[in-house]
This record gives structure tokens, sequence and C-alpha cells, in this order.
């Protein structure tokens, strides 16, 4: 495992910026997350760090060396691609064993099969590596996908978004899966997601990014709680944070500069009022099960927020809402501490 | 909109199907008359071939086959009744004509003429093709579309119309009556079309098993190969079989450009001349051997063939 370092990265298609001046640094054994929405250049630092792009500027290290200019092959890296992971044509056993099988590499066969079966075993697939890649489960798919980036042990990691294709229940655990796998290995991993779960779940940091730059980059609990702008802020929490206008929900000292106010459930105290001191109307409470959200009125605007399990509102009911303590945004949408 | 249709939207009524499966017999008769007739007549003697009404029961004779492997003279009868008796069966049956075997005949060189050029064009074609669809599929190459279009403009015009100037241009070239020529220019007439089909089938397999083969420590070139040519194998076939099938059966280019060593079978085969005119039996005899390697081929590859045609019109 090796520390990558990407300075100034730029890369352009056409006349899209795909990554505008990009800097990281991951540390040996860290796992990163890259967060954002489709389109902000989430895939495109991971294809530019594996060397299947070449960056118009700035420069890539791994290891302390230059690999700017450095072909896929002679960096040492491993990618888990969102679909399309597995050659059809290749066993289970002949996939996991296909990196191991490059004339670069020459490793002896028994070695191979120890290395293969041992992984195999690792992500509860030992029993499959007879059977053809296309009769696989979609969950035993990226298993595969993923134990063909464990047979060896690359620099680096690169996870393009490997369970999105997956049903909720499959993610939940694979997610728990490859948090333990990266712990036991002490793997450097950079996994692209636009999934706020497993960013919040799995990441020892968690990289924002829009339009191609890395708006800000931090622990999950740094990225939640203090983020640097409207933007971060939006992107973390369910439901999604609720971004009014100053002065439409009551707050104690909101600072001059403060053009709007960020609101998530812990910044919203919530109570049933009579007529008088009503600011606000519930419009109906949505049961999700485990949780109720509240959809809110209030002026000309809407909130909608988590409900305190102990509440007894029921819905079309009048209510008082305040803020204590909530994230303030200047004009720009920059935070204001 | 009318809702209350009782069958099923994708399995077709038994009317749908028993009117389907009757026009594919028909189809099926129509288009197999001729071939029955000319199979048939390769197993007839000389005047039953030329019998009218036509014969279509008959005495079964294998002349047309002895006819079209050998070349035959005819004797006085006194020369014939002074040969030792005869010692296989087909000499029996040419003396019974009062004729002796002078030789083999023209037929297994023009043949084996054929598979070569045949097959050679086929190779050659599938590999040009393979290489250029794979450039066009995955590669920026300048002007993509325009040479796309180029190529398949060559398609446009029948290649008979370029005869002439392919004629003297062999010529000089010292290319006429050549295997070599030939092959290229099968290749040449055949490549458009196998880089067209072929570059639909490199489209449908995802960059992505390339990209992780390259990862993996792979150069281009082992990744095409380990991971791009195995999934090409069912487009490869049906190319063949397209590239092999025009080529084996061209009649035109073969007439004007081979006489002798590197005739084909097509040129050859309606000039077997018997007495009194053409010998119908043994040209029956020499078509339904010419269709036999396609016939051979086909069957082998149709499994990839069938698979190849609905190739890209069904998403998996």
């Amino acid at each position: 495992m090796a520390t990558v370092a990407l300075s100034g990265i730029s890369k352009q298609f056409g006349r899209t910026l795909a990554v505008d001046d990009l800097s990281l640094t991951i540390a040996s054994g860290e796992f990163v997350v890259l967060l954002g929405p489709t389109g902000a250049g989430k895939t495109t630092t991971l294809r530019l760090i594996a060397g299947l792009e070449t960056p118009d500027g700035g420069s890539l290290h791994i290891d302390g060396q230059d690999m700017t200019r450095m072909p896929p092959a002679g960096r040492d890296v491993a990618f888990v691609f969102q679909q399309y992971s597995l050659y059809p044509h290749l066993s289970v056993f002949d996939n996991l064993a296909f990196p191991l099988r490059s004339p670069a590499r020459r490793v002896p066969e028994d070695e191979i099969r120890r290395t293969v079966e041992a992984v195999a075993n690792m992500l509860r697939i030992g029993h499959k590596l007879g059977n053809r890649s296309t009769q696989l489960s979609g969950g035993e798919m990226q298993r595969v996908a993923i134990g063909r980036a464990l047979v060896r042990q690359p620099s680096i990691f690169l996870m393009d978004e490997p369970l999105s294709s997956l049903d909720a229940k499959l993610r939940a655990d694979l997610r728990l899966e490859l948090k333990r796998i990266q712990r036991e290995l002490a793997a450097t991993i950079l996994y692209v997601t636009h999934d706020q779960i497993e960013a919040m779940t799995m990441a020892d940091r968690i990289g924002i990014l829009s339009e191609g730059r890395l708006v800000q980059i931090g622990t999950p609990r740094q990225i939640y709680e203090d983020p640097d702008n409207v933007y971060v802020a939006a992107r973390l929490g369910q439901p999604a944070i609720n971004v009014l206008p100053v002065g439409v929900i009551p707050a104690e000292n909101a600072p001059d500069a403060a053009f709007s106010l960020g609101a998530r459930t812990e910044h919203l105290r919530i109570a049933a009022a009579d007529a008088t001191s009503a600011n606000a109307r519930l419009d109906w409470v949505e049961h999700l099960g485990d949780q109720n959200h509240l959809h809110i009125r209030i002026g000309d605007f809407r909130l909608t927020t988590l409900a305190d399990p102990a509440s007894r509102l029921a819905g079309e009911e009048a209510i008082r809402v305040e803020a204590v303590s909530p994230l303030y945004f200047d004009e720009d949408g920059n935070r204001i501490r | 909109m009318s809702t209350s249709t009782a069958h099923s939207v994708v399995e077709p009524s038994r009317l749908t199907r028993t009117i389907a499966g009757t026009l594919v017999i028909v189809y099926a008769l129509v288009t197999m008359v001729p071939l029955a007739w000319i199979f048939l007549t390769g197993f007839k003697t000389p005047p039953d071939s030329i019998s009218y009404p036509p014969k279509v029961v008959f005495e079964p004779s294998l002349e047309g086959y002895v006819n079209l492997f050998t070349t035959r003279t005819r004797q006085t009868p006194d020369y014939m009744a002074s040969l030792p008796p005869p010692q296989t069966w087909y000499e029996e049956l040419v003396r019974s004509r009062q004729m002796v075997i002078a030789g083999p005949s023209k037929f297994g060189e023009r043949f084996l003429n054929s598979v070569i050029i045949g097959f050679g064009s086929t190779f050659l074609s599938v590999f040009l093709g393979t290489l250029a669809a794979y450039a066009f599929s995955r590669f920026r190459v300048p002007l993509a579309d325009d040479l796309l279009f180029f190529i398949l403009s060559t398609r446009m015009m029948p290649p008979i119309a370029v005869a002439i100037p392919i004629f003297l241009m062999y010529r000089t070239l010292g290319l006429s009556d050549t295997h070599l020529g030939m092959i290229i220019l099968y290749t040449a007439v055949n490549v458009s079309l196998s880089v067209w089909l072929l570059k639909g089938f490199v489209d449908e397999i995802p960059r992505e098993y390339e990209e992780a083969a390259l990862i993996d420590g792979y150069t281009r070139l082992q990744a095409f190969v380990k991971v791009v040519l195995p999934q090409m194998a069912t487009g490869i076939a049906a190319t063949a079989i397209f590239c092999l099938i025009f080529a084996w059966n061209e009649y035109a280019f073969a007439l004007l450009l081979t006489s002798g060593t590197a005739q084909t079978a097509p040129p050859f085969i309606p000039t077997i001349i018997g007495e009194g005119g053409l010998d119908w039996p043994a040209i029956g005899a020499g078509v339904t051997l010419f269709l036999l390697p396609v016939l051979v081929f086909t069957i082998l590859l149709r499994k990839h063939l069938l698979r190849g045609i609905t190739f890209g019109a069904v998403r998996k």
C-alpha cells in the first residue's frame, strides 16, 4: 500500500472541464470516498489515477514516484468498475486469476491457485469458483469483481460505485464486508459514490466534488457538522438540510452578513402551538416505519424534518418552529462560522 | 382501443403459427426445387438427363460422377474387344459406352483452387476486418465516419462494373490467373462487409473489459487477444460465413480473370462437355460436390450464425 498524491490535476473533454485543478493526498491505508452528483468528475478522477485518461495538467505521484505519464499496466493500481466487470467468457476462477496471469507478472500457477482460493474464501464465493461468470447473482458478480482487485496487492484500490447496481440489502452487506476487508488488509482505497450512506459508513475522509473541483475534504463528521458551504451541507443528511432565507424561522444571534440559514433536524425545535404563538403549519406526517418525516409549511417555504419519536404531532395542525444554532451562509452560499 | 384481447401479445396465436409455418414450407420448397433437380441430375444417365418430359423416377447411375472426374476417349469395337477385362466398376461403366478412361479430369484441381482462394480470401477479409473494426470502434481515427462511408461505398456498385480496369490492371501486374490475384480481389470486395459487420460486434463489447485488462497489467494487444477476441467469436464466425459464401460462389470475375492454373470451380463446371453437348449428369455431380463445403462450414458454425444475425437487435 502506498500514498497517492494528486496535485493540480486537470482534464478537459471538448469544452467540458471534467476535473479542475484537483489536489488530493490519500495516505497509505486510508479509505477516501469522493461524493458528488453525476458529472461532478468522480469517475474521471479515478480514471486519471488508473491511467485510462491522461491529465491535461498537474501531476500524479504514487508512493513518491511520478506516474503522470505512466501507462495503466505500470501503475500497480486495481480498479473495480460499476458494471461489466467480469469477463463473460471465463469462469469465476479464471476471472480472479486474470490479473495474476498477466504476462508482466509471471506468477507460478500453484501460487495463483492459492491466492485465488484465499481471496474467494474471504469474499465467501469459494464454492462458486467453477461457475461461469455469467451464472452468478448480482451480489456474487460484484464480489468477484472486488476479488479481482484483491488478488494482487496494488498500491491503491480504485472503486467506481461498485455497489450501485445492487439491491439495498446486498449493498448494506457488501458495505460492511468491504470495510472489514479494508481494515484487515490495511488497504488504501479511493471510492467513488453518490450514495451518502456509503460515504458516511465507510470513509475515513470524504471529499465533496462539484463540477470537477474538490469543494471540501474531511472526516464524515466534519463534513456533516461543519460544511464550508451550502453545496457541501446539502450532500449529507437525510432528509436533506432545509435552506431558507434568514428571518423566516426565528433564530437567536444570526450574524449580520447571514443571507440564508441551514437547518437540519437537530437544529429545529418544533412544538404544537395555539393560534397566537404558531408561525407554521404541519401539512402531513410521512410514516416510514422506523422514522417519521414532518412536512411543514412556514410562510411561502417548506421544511422537511424528522419527527421526535416522543412527539404526538399527527398532521394538519398549527405549530411553532424555532431554529437552534443553525448553520448560516452568506449571499454566495459560503458558510459564516 | 380494445382491451379484450384474449391471446398473449408475446406468444403468437395458433393461426399465426400455422400461416407462418405454411409460408416457410412453401418458400423452402420453391428454393429447394432447383437444388433437388441438379442433385438428381447428377445421378441420371446422359439420355435420362435430357429426356422430355423430364424423368422424376429413373434408375440411378454414377456415370455423372465418373465423367466428372475422368476424361474418356471413344474406341473402335475391335480395340474394345482386345482389352483385358475391366479392373474396376467405373472402368466397366465407361466401357459400356464404348469408351476408355484416358486420365483424370481437371475437376479436382479446380475444386482445390476454389478451396484455396475461397478460404484464403475469407481468412484475410476477416483478419483485416477484425483489426480495422477494432480500430474504428476504439481509437480516435481521423475522419473515421468518412472512412467508414468510403469503405461501405465500395459495395455500392456491382463489383463487375470495374471488371475491365481490373482485367487490365491484373494483366499488367501479372496477377491474372494466379491464386494470389484472386485472393486479393475477393478480399478487397469482402473487406468492406467484414469491417462493417465486425465493427457492430466490437461496439457491443463494453470498453470496461479492456480497461480492466490494461489495469491488470496487460498491453493493449494482449488485452485484445485475451478479452476482446473471445467475445467476438460469434461475430467472426458469422462474418466468415458471409465472406466464404461470396468468394466461393463468385462467377463473373473468376470467368474473366482465370482460365488455367487458378481457375475456380464455378467457371469450370458449366464447361464440362460430353459427347454431343454439355454433360448434364457430370455438371449435376460437380454442383452437388461444390455445394458441400459451404454446407458443412455453415452447419459447423450455425449456432454462431444464428446468434450473430440477431446480435445487436436483442439486448441480453
